[in-house]
Parts: C-alpha cells; sequence; structure tokens
C-alpha cells in the first residue's frame, strides 16, 4: 500500500513500516499457494494473448479496408507525401510557436482570473454579494457561448470601437477570446475544488484563530487545487488545441499556416503535419502532469487509489 | 471569584431543532469540567458554541468576565486564546505534522518559522511524537494523528483546552494513548473543557461533571455524584446503558 491517500482515517496498519513482518525470509510457499500462482500467471498469460491477437486482427482489418479503397492511391498522396510535409514543416513549427505562447499565457491567466472567480463565488462574506453574483453572470455567459463566437465577437467587436490604445492584431484579441472563455471554465473547475474540501478543515482552521483569508490561502485552496488537477490539467490540454482557433482572426499559428501551405500546393499533408506536431506536445504534457498528480507527497489528494486495479 | 468561562442561558437552534437550551456552566481556571450525555444531547455543539464556531440564539459567553459573544468583537482574537481538538482530529493533510502545528503560531501568533518551529518541537516532543515531526497525517495511526491534533490545539499555550469527543474515533488500545495525555495535561493544570463517552476518563480527571440531556444541564456534580449515585431518573438509564 503506497500509502493510499483517503479523506477517511487511516488504519493503524498503513504506517510506512506496517509491512515488516519477522519471520518473511524463511517462508517457502505451500503447494496450495504454487498452485494458485501458477493459476494466476496462466491466466495472466492466456489475456495477454487474446489481447495481442485481437489488436494485430483490428489494425490489420484496418489496413487492408484502407489500402484496398478506390481512393487510397489518391488519398495517400494528397495527405501522406512526404516531400510536402518536409516544405511545410518550417511554417508550421513557427505557427506552433504562437499557439504555444498563446497557451502559456491564457492558462496563466486563465488559471489567476478563475481562481478569483472561483473564491469569489464560494465566498460567504455578504458585503461581496454584487461581486458574487458578477462571477455567476460571467461563467454562465462564457461558458454557454461557443468559443468560436466570442472569437468572432471580440475580433471584429472591439476593434470596431476604434480604441486608441487598443491592439487590434489577431494573436492578441484571439488570446483575449480564448482567456474570456476559459476564465469561466477554469473557474468552475477551481469552484468544484473548493467545493470538495470538508467544512471540518475550515472549522479546524478558523478555531485555532486563523482569518476567513488565511483559512482559503492556507488550508482551502492548496486541498482544492490537489482535488482538481486531473480536470485541470484536462481543461489546459483543450486550451492547448483551441488555442488554434485564433486562425480565423488571421493570426497566423500552426492551423492557419497549414491551411496557407495546403491552398499552395492543393495537398493536404500540412493539416496532418500540424496535428502531429499538437499531438507531440499534448501527450507529453498530460503524462507530465499524471506522474506529478500520482507523485508520493502530493497529499490531500482524492485520485490516489492505489491498488485497487489488484482487486479480483 | 470570577471564573475562567461563563455560560449563562446559552440558547441554540439549527433552524426548527433546539439543540441548547439555556446552557448555564462554569469552568474556573486549573479544573476539568466533563460533558456527558448520549449522542444529540448538545455536547459537541455547545464546544463549537464556546469557540465561536456557531452563533448563538441567546445567552452570554464570559470569557474572563467579557462577553466574547459581542459581535463587533475580534472573534479570531477569542479563538486565538482557546483551543478545540475534534473528534475526528481534522488535521490539515497537505502539511506535515510539523507544518500543522506551527501554522497558527506563525498566522495568528506572528512568530517567527524558527521561533514557531522551536515551540511546535517542544509540543510534539511532549505528546510523544518527536520522531514523526515530518510525516504527513495519512502517515500516522490514529492515536498519533489525534496526539498531533492536541499538539496543534496546545502549541501557543490558550488559556482554555476545549475536547470533543477525542477517543471515539479510536481503536480501543489506542484509546489509552490519548486518555494518559489528557490525565497529564490535567495534572499540569491545563483548563479543560470535555466532552466525552469514557466514563472512566471523566471519573478520574474531572472536578466537576455535567449531563446533558436535551440541551439541558439535567444534573451537575462531583464524578462520584453524578456517575456513582445519579439522583435523576434519565441519568441512572444514560449509566444504564453504557454498561
Amino acid at each position: 500500500m503506497s500509502g493510499g491517500a483517503s479523506g477517511v482515517a487511516p488504519p493503524e496498519d498503513s504506517r510506512p513500516d506496517g509491512g515488516a513482518h519477522p519471520g518473511t525470509a524463511a517462508w517457502t510457499p505451500s503447494p496450495l499457494a504454487v498452485a494458485r500462482d501458477s493459476y494466476r500467471r496462466a491466466r495472466r498469460r492466456r489475456a495477454a494473448w487474446v489481447s495481442t491477437l485481437s489488436t494485430v486482427v483490428v489494425v490489420a482489418v484496418l489496413y487492408v479496408v484502407v489500402t484496398t479503397a478506390p481512393g487510397w492511391e489518391r488519398t495517400r498522396d494528397a495527405f501522406f507525401s512526404p516531400a510536402s510535409a518536409w516544405d511545410s514543416l518550417p511554417a508550421i513549427a513557427e505557427g506552433l510557436w504562437l499557439n504555444l505562447r498563446v497557451w502559456v499565457v491564457a492558462s496563466v491567466v486563465g488559471m489567476v482570473l478563475g481562481m478569483t472567480l472561483a473564491v469569489i463565488r464560494t465566498s460567504r462574506v455578504p458585503a461581496l454579494f454584487p461581486l458574487r453574483a458578477f462571477a455567476v453572470a460571467y461563467v454562465d455567459v462564457f461558458r454557454g457561448v461557443p468559443l468560436l463566437l466570442v472569437l468572432l465577437l471580440v475580433g471584429f467587436g472591439l476593434p470596431a470601437l476604434r480604441l486608441e490604445w487598443l491592439p487590434t492584431s489577431g494573436e492578441f484579441l484571439g488570446a483575449l477570446a480564448i482567456i474570456l472563455t476559459y476564465t469561466a471554465y477554469l473557474a468552475e473547475v477551481f469552484r468544484a475544488g473548493i467545493e470538495s474540501v470538508h467544512p471540518s478543515q475550515v472549522s479546524a482552521a478558523r478555531s485555532l484563530g486563523l482569518t476567513r483569508a488565511q483559512t482559503t490561502r492556507k488550508v482551502v485552496l492548496p486541498q482544492a487545487v490537489r482535488h482538481v488537477t486531473a480536470p485541470l490539467a484536462s481543461n489546459l490540454v483543450s486550451l492547448q488545441k483551441d488555442s488554434g482557433l485564433i486562425s480565423i482572426l488571421g493570426a497566423v499559428d500552426a492551423i492557419r499556416a497549414a491551411q496557407i501551405a495546403a491552398s499552395g500546393s492543393y495537398n493536404f499533408t500540412p493539416y496532418v503535419v500540424a496535428g502531429v506536431l499538437f499531438l507531440l506536445v499534448s501527450i507529453p504534457l498530460t503524462r507530465v502532469v499524471d506522474v506529478y498528480s500520482a507523485r508520493q507527497g502530493w497529499r490531500g489528494s482524492l485520485a490516489t487509489v492505489s491498488g485497487a486495479g489488484a482487486i479480483r | 471569584m470570577s471564573h475562567l468561562l461563563s455560560l449563562r442561558g446559552i440558547r441554540k437552534t439549527y433552524g426548527e431543532r433546539l439543540v441548547l437550551d439555556g446552557i448555564d456552566l462554569d469552568v474556573d481556571e486549573h479544573r476539568c469540567v466533563v460533558l456527558v450525555g448520549a449522542s444529540g444531547s448538545g455536547k459537541s455543539t455547545l464546544l463549537r458554541v464556546v469557540n465561536l464556531l456557531e452563533e448563538i440564539d441567546d445567552g452570554e459567553i464570559l470569557l474572563d468576565g467579557q462577553d466574547v459573544a459581542d459581535p463587533r468583537l475580534d472573534a479570531n482574537a477569542v479563538r486565538a486564546r482557546m483551543g478545540l481538538v475534534f473528534q475526528s482530529y481534522n488535521l490539515f493533510p497537505h502539511m506535515k505534522v510539523i507544518d500543522n502545528v506551527t501554522l497558527a503560531p506563525r498566522l495568528v501568533h506572528k512568530r517567527g518559522r524558527a521561533e514557531a518551529e522551536a515551540v511546535a518541537e517542544a509540543m510534539l516532543r511532549r505528546v510523544g511524537l518527536a520522531h514523526r515531526m515530518t510525516a504527513y497525517p495519512d502517515q500516522l495511526s490514529g492515536g498519533e494523528q489525534q496526539r498531533a491534533a492536541i499538539a496543534r490545539a496546545l502549541v501557543s499555550s490558550p488559556e482554555l483546552l476545549l475536547l470533543d469527543e477525542v477517543t471515539s474515533a479510536l481503536d480501543p488500545e489506542l484509546v489509552g494513548e490519548v486518555l494518559d495525555l489528557l490525565a497529564d495535561l490535567r495534572a499540569e493544570g491545563v483548563t479543560m473543557l470535555v466532552a466525552t463517552h469514557e466514563m472512566g476518563f471523566a471519573r478520574e480527571v474531572a472536578d466537576e461533571v455535567c449531563f446533558l440531556h436535551q440541551g439541558r444541564v439535567h444534573e451537575r456534580g462531583t464524578p462520584e455524584q453524578v456517575l456513582g449515585d445519579p439522583q435523576r431518573e434519565r441519568t441512572r438509564e444514560f449509566l444504564r446503558r453504557l454498561r
């Protein structure tokens, strides 16, 4: 048991040194244990065979269906042309650099604003009622309106105001629209986290004399964030993908760069290249978050249901 | 002589439900008052009321003669003068034991990190947890968690220690280690108001036992009187059921 964290009071055998029994070294398995073990191993071998075989069959069928399709030759040339991929790669990679910058800025700003909204919304200070009402309305509106629509309204609406000081580049307005929408999503994620912290934790902190603000900062938020690492990460991965939508405002990101390359050559390979580049970013990202949240010492997380897979 | 804590006519309702129905109670310095009674008799609510975690409907909570139920008073400063230990420990799971204990000294009593850690270390040694300071709460046994929670409540030298059924979530063999610690604290003169189901403990350490029934102090007196020779039928029935 890897110190399985949960809100429940653990039994006393969850101590790290709890597994050391005297006489473990001198143990020889009984015939019964040997028989059980060989049965389990046989079953695992069979399961491995079945899954390998079924995977091979499915892949083979897909391969045959795709490669024998009447349009396969043309599809291959249009979507998987190595020459076209190589030619378009530099421009698309440069576009991806813009996506990454938008992603980082929007993630940081969105998380800060989202957490602020969540704290306001869950606070019970009577004086904050107007702010609370604003937070509710904001989340309702920006979670309900499609991101594409927000992009169009911000991208074409704000410049129409002709404000001197407002940048009108597609990059800026696109990032702004993404921040507006994702702030609402992230606020809901953080709110769920805050509400998952047990009220007894607040009682304990207040009983020590901590103020409301100190309790939120030191006791509630650290636990809230730990509880929602998984949904938080999946929202940030979505944000990374949605950063491609700023291309409709003319910003030359990876998708727009692929579009330009494709329209020049009547070849769709650049889209595939852009897709692969997005994957190269998002897959490591999710893995890093998984490792991070499963790490020992990430206490107070609800996510560690260790050993559940071993249950027969 | 004025009391450290005096409760006068405490009334508390949760919606329609009347939980405390005019409680009068005094706790003198260096004394231990034990609250006994069935679940739902109002023991825990009374402790939360004293700690200002619940607002009362009526009555006075006098701490050193000052009415702390007055909403104009800074409740945080009042709470900082008391320590409350919960039935379910309520340690902060994301902090090491030492950080659980230094949190209030640093944030509430504004001590430096080094000073707070020195005091916390001494307190953890006092409750027998010197070797567990860098562990996280979920690595401790129930008895160790409860002792850590007691250290957290005691570290700022509160004038009054409130204990809310601190042994009822523990296995029988772990109850002893916590009760021994409380008896030691009692001997050192820590003022306590204790809600408990442990009649043996009440008999041993209490200066006064109050039997709560339906939000009122139904019977009160020395442990010998209330637990040994109860005068009222409801008290006798409660004690009979415990056996």
